[in-house]
């Protein structure tokens, strides 16, 4: 896998990405563990993040990245062990996982953006029903967060007439809508063609410059390099390690990471 | 063409005329072939030694006019002027003359009601289609069977023909919907209680045919009640209708949910929004758009199904006209008769289909996920 867009890219575009990460710890997972079925997909997950902080999570494909940060807004369920977001545990409690999933927003590979609503609609949608909040100020807001992606000339489009980049930043305002304390973004890049990734990620990295709290699962190591406080190397449903992006790339402790690396920045 | 670096698109050129106009219209689909050719001159052969005759038996050797049997004695094209004579009781069946004016009231409200939704844009579109929906199967209902604000009752007995069958379809249509959107719902739920409960339903009601649905509730279901306790045999009619046509309704609504890609209900859950308002804003409105040839296919079927209650006594459109056929007094009418109770549901049928289409083209958002 190359490096599609390179981490100088990223700093000569972005000069302001010096930041304050809070003392608040924003997500703690203790041990946690999940099954499915019979397989063991997360073992003993210890993961404490600050609020502000910039987390990018690598790691070869079945490594249960994906899985572990769907636990965090509960669209997986853990077994044993606990999650806290933002002050409030993830339990089966119904009241709890709504109240953390209104404070959790979620980027996804396939950005699943709703293909019947508009653009402007898709990301109304939820201020309007879970926010009840009067139409004009969702609108209104809306039309911010489009503006910021720079897609508000599409707001009026329906999803399926855009193009996967362009879906991507839609999918990104949908999730800012929310206001959200906390984004999640599954491999945001993974499905768009190289010429579009750059658009999403410069979206990504403006969001980090404000100061949100990220967690990232990515294979985009440029990004990882030039935005991250701290990269986490996951393999076989473990996080083998953990460290600052200067020493994760320079001096990667583990054997499993090195190789890793070796593999993905060898082209 | 001065910088030979830079790429500059060839002009476009207008089609050759072998590829576009009338000509190659025919060409491309009527004579692509040596089968084809033989097709359309077959097709053509059919429908010049069948067409005339049609026309003339219909149109140019009928008579429409007169006021008895004796009008048709010397044609030998199509006796209209039964159907014109017997055409209240076909409309109205057995429902008192002097009242029939409610049943006109009702069908032009049912035309005010459904002619807008046919309509691109028609202001309170949506809410003339909620009224349908809601309120106007009420008033229908006491407007036809009076007994308030001093309209004599009729018993619902005497209703009947093009009237009945509507009243039968309209409430089942109306009713089946979503009480066939719970059932798919049910199936797909996670608590195995509420599943099964829907479960065992939709595969009584699926399996086993309407006739005996219809014979269970007008004849079986009268014995199982204690004495004295009796309700309407419309209602029960309806009853087993709506139960069955649910059934299938849920099935046709459940492929649709499951068509719905995983991708949407996370997206829905990240968002908050929930099992409720996920299902009412993202899901279903995708699900029931995907299905809804499938879902008009039930209302097709439901609309004919109808004419199954004449086994319980219920005289719709058809049994009108099969019971004013068999009358000697005009001899053999059954061709004209047929014809027309196949064209009233092939009205309606067709209206249907119609809808349905206008209704996929309108919801259509630009390219497939």
């Amino acid at each position: 896998m190359s490096e599609t867009v390179s981490a100088d890219e990223i700093k000569a575009r972005h000069p302001h990405l010096e930041h304050e990460v809070g003392r608040q710890p924003m997500i703690e997972i203790r041990r946690m563990n999940k099954w499915y079925g019979e397989f063991h997909v997360l073992r003993d997950i210890n993961l404490t993040v600050h609020q502000g902080e910039r987390i990018v999570i690598c790691g070869p494909s079945g490594s249960g990245k994906s899985t572990m940060i769907r636990c965090i807004n509960r669209l997986e369920e853990h077994q044993r062990g606990t999650i806290i977001v933002d002050g409030v545990e993830l339990t089966h409690d119904v009241k709890n996982i709504e109240k953390v999933r209104r404070e959790v927003g979620m980027v996804f590979q396939h950005f699943n953006l709703f293909p019947h609503l508009t653009v402007l609609e898709n990301c109304c949608l939820a201020p309007i029903w879970v926010r009840k909040e009067p139409r004009h100020e969702a609108e209104a807001r809306a039309m911010h967060y489009l503006e910021r992606v720079r897609i508000p000339e599409q707001a009026k489009k329906y999803p399926g007439q855009l193009s996967g980049g362009q879906q991507q930043r839609v999918a990104i305002a949908r999730s800012l809508c929310m206001q959200p304390r906390i984004m999640l973004f599954d491999e945001p890049t993974s499905a768009l063609d190289p010429e579009m990734i750059k658009e999403v990620l410069d979206t990504m990295v403006q969001l980090a410059e404000e100061g949100m709290t990220m967690l990232c699962v990515t294979h985009e190591m440029g990004f990882a390099k030039t935005v991250a406080d701290r990269v986490i190397f996951m393999d076989q449903g473990q996080i083998v390690e953990e460290n600052n992006p200067h020493d994760f790339f320079n001096n990667p402790r583990n054997e499993r990471t090195q190789l890793f690396l070796s593999q993905i920045l060898a082209h | 063409m001065a910088d030979p670096d830079r790429f500059t698109p060839l002009p476009a050129q207008a089609p050759p005329s072998s590829s576009a106009g009338p000509l190659a219209w025919v060409r491309a689909n009527l004579l692509s072939s040596p089968l084809n050719v033989a097709m359309t001159l077959g097709v053509l052969y059919l429908l010049v030694s069948i067409v005339p005759g049609i026309i003339d038996w219909a149109i140019l050797k009928a008579t429409v006019s007169g006021d008895g049997p004796n009008a048709c004695d010397a044609t030998e094209g199509a006796c209209w002027t039964f159907i014109r004579l017997r055409f209240d009781f076909f409309i109205y069946g057995f429902y008192p003359e002097p009242e029939r004016w409610r049943v006109d009231v009702v069908l032009g409200l049912l035309l005010l009601v459904v002619g807008p939704q046919f309509l691109s844009r028609f202001p309170g579109k949506k809410w003339i289609g909620l009224f349908g929906l809601t309120a106007f199967p009420l008033i229908v209902a006491m407007l036809l069977m009076g007994g308030l604000f001093g309209l004599p009752e009729v018993e619902t007995g005497k209703w009947g023909g093009l009237m009945l069958t509507l009243v039968l379809s309209y409430v089942g249509i109306v009713a089946a919907l979503p009480i066939g959107v719970a059932l798919a719902l049910g199936r797909r739920s996670t608590m195995p209680v509420i599943r099964a409960i829907c479960v065992i339903f939709i595969e009584i009601w699926r399996g086993v045919p309407l006739i005996s649905v219809l014979f269970m509730a007008s004849v079986m279901l009268p014995l199982f009640l204690p004495e004295g306790v009796n309700f309407d045999k419309l209602l029960r009619a309806l009853i087993g209708i709506i139960m069955f046509q649910s059934a299938y309704m849920a099935e046709v609504v459940r492929g649709g949910l499951q068509g719905i890609p995983k991708g949407q209900y996370e997206a829905a859950d990240a968002l908050g929004l929930g099992y409720w308002k996920g299902m009412g804003l993202v899901i279903l409105p995708q699900a029931l758009k995907m299905v809804i040839p499938g879902i008009v296919n039930t209302f097709i079927a439901l609309f004919k199904d109808t004419t199954l209650v004449l086994i319980i006594g219920l005289l719709d459109v058809l049994a009108t006209v099969q019971a004013s056929i068999v009358d000697p007094a005009w001899g053999n009418v059954a061709t004209e008769g047929y014809l027309f109770a196949a064209f009233c549901f092939w009205v309606f049928c067709f209206g249907m289909s119609r809808y349905s289409q206008s209704l996929e083209r309108k919801l259509h958002t630009g390219h497939k996920r």
